[in-house]
């Protein structure tokens, strides 16, 4: 039987597919990018006295979390649109709802890695004199930030995989090429859908396996 | 917002919500089970199986689920799998699901000390009742948070069989979105429906949480 094999190999269609895989993966580390620094800052004020910012960081974090990724794009793809008359491309969508998701999770994590240092951390700090800012910098950030890297590298995996997403808000990435190369090829090898869409499986795994391997490794090693 | 226009879509959503919670239920389901079986396989080290079910668990973890349906959808009936489309989601989500669960029950039964095992095997147990009465139920209630959030995640997954022409409420909601212009409307009945399916799952999620892992044995 004709897998069509070929399909894969003729003229562009290996580069283009690489080059979708590349748009999807942009946006992810784009996204990403802008969480890290944005979900730390929420992850500080998460873990505040401030009971209001805590209670709407909360529920930020809450309605963001519960809400299908899929739904989150469509409400800022064709609601801002509707709402404001924006007009802004899918590639822009993603970035805004995956950063805004983004940064919830992170915000998550850094809350939890900071409430999982002991309390008596910060007491001896501040009974050596310590002042808040010293405390943090050099006590409880350094025990922190081992418990959150490996952590927030398997964000980097997650956000990859829902970034798979985009094409269903018509962002030409990898899928959207692989079905174009399908369609073009139908008359002269009509089973290259297996193929075509088994490599882009394979393309996805290639791209998030390392990055999950490297996550356990630190998270062994740094227990 | 058009209230007319709401109340004569809203069994459409109806529809799709209950398609969605039927796939999702089943789907989860089917997830529980394999992932109980890898988790079981992994922990006794079964030669072989074990390999493969991490294999499993690698290659289902790192792709995302609609890449998975794509070719279990329109990839696996070019070599002669044919599956309809809600079999399909159905076995897509058991495939994803199936990992996560194991590796959520994996970390539980992991974390069931070495000595509630000898202890058992010492009063006399064999094998399978010391999995069945000792180490299972204490595996299950380490794990119920990471089970609970699975759950959540996984229906939150099914949001995707849109791709393979379900009719869930993606769906509809893009359907009436392109037939009516009813942009706002659809999109709030969208969120409505996620929002009545996963709320209530997370609250009592989260309350039965609270409850459990309240006692440990031998720690």
């Amino acid at each position: 039987m004709d897998l069509g094999l070929e399909v894969l190999f003729k003229g562009q269609n290996l580069m283009r597919l690489l080059g979708g895989l590349g748009v999807a993966l942009q946006i992810s580390l784009i996204s990403v990018g802008f969480s890290i620094p944005l979900g730390i800052l929420m992850g500080l004020c998460m873990t505040s006295q401030n009971r209001i910012g805590r209670f709407s960081l909360r529920f930020y974090l809450e309605f963001i979390r519960i809400m299908p990724q899929l739904v989150l794009l469509f409400l800022v793809f064709f609601g801002t649109t509707r709402a404001w008359g924006w007009n802004i491309s899918g590639e822009l969508s993603a970035v805004i709802v995956f950063t805004l998701w983004g940064t919830a999770e992170m915000g998550d994590l850094v809350r939890g890695a900071l409430q999982s240092i002991p309390k008596h951390q910060y007491e001896s700090a501040y009974a050596l004199g310590m002042t808040t800012v010293q405390t943090f910098v050099s006590i409880i950030f350094p025990q922190a930030v081992r418990r959150l890297i490996p952590l927030a590298i398997n964000l980097i995996t997650r956000m990859i995989k829902t970034t798979s997403l985009i094409v269903m808000i018509g962002v030409v990435e990898v899928l959207k090429v692989a079905q174009q190369i399908i369609e073009s090829n139908r008359m002269n090898s009509p089973n290259a859908a297996f193929i075509v869409y088994l490599f882009v499986f394979v393309l996805y795994f290639l791209a998030c396996f390392p990055i999950s391997l490297l996550a356990r490794y630190l998270e062994k090693r740094w227990r | 917002m058009n209230i007319e226009f709401i109340q004569k879509v809203l069994p459409l959503y109806q529809k799709a919500a209950v398609l969605t919670v039927e796939i999702g239920a089943l789907g989860i389901v089917l997830s529980i089970l394999v992932g109980l079986c890898a988790a079981l396989i992994l922990y006794d080290k079964i030669p072989v199986l074990r390999w493969i079910v991490s294999a499993y668990i690698e290659i289902s973890r790192n792709t995302p689920l609609l890449i998975q349906l794509f070719f279990f959808y329109y990839g696996l009936p070019k070599i002669g799998i044919r599956m309809e489309a809600k079999l399909c989601g159905l076995i897509g989500l058991g495939f994803l699901g199936g990992s996560y669960m194991a590796e959520a029950f994996r970390s539980g039964l992991e974390a069931v000390g070495q000595m509630q095992a000898e202890s058992a095997y010492s009063l006399g147990f064999s094998k399978l009742q010391t999995m069945r009465y000792i180490v299972l139920p204490q595996a299950l209630d380490i794990s119920f948070p990471a089970f609970m959030a699975n759950i959540i995640f996984l229906l939150k997954e099914t949001s995707v069989f849109s791709a393979i022409s379900l009719m869930d409420l993606m769906f509809t909601a893009k359907d009436l979105i392109g037939v009516y212009a009813k942009t706002s409307e659809s999109l709030f009945l969208l969120v409505i429906c996620y929002l009545l399916i996963l709320l209530p799952i997370s609250l009592i999620g989260s309350g039965i949480e609270r409850r459990l892992g309240r006692h440990g044995f031998g720690s």
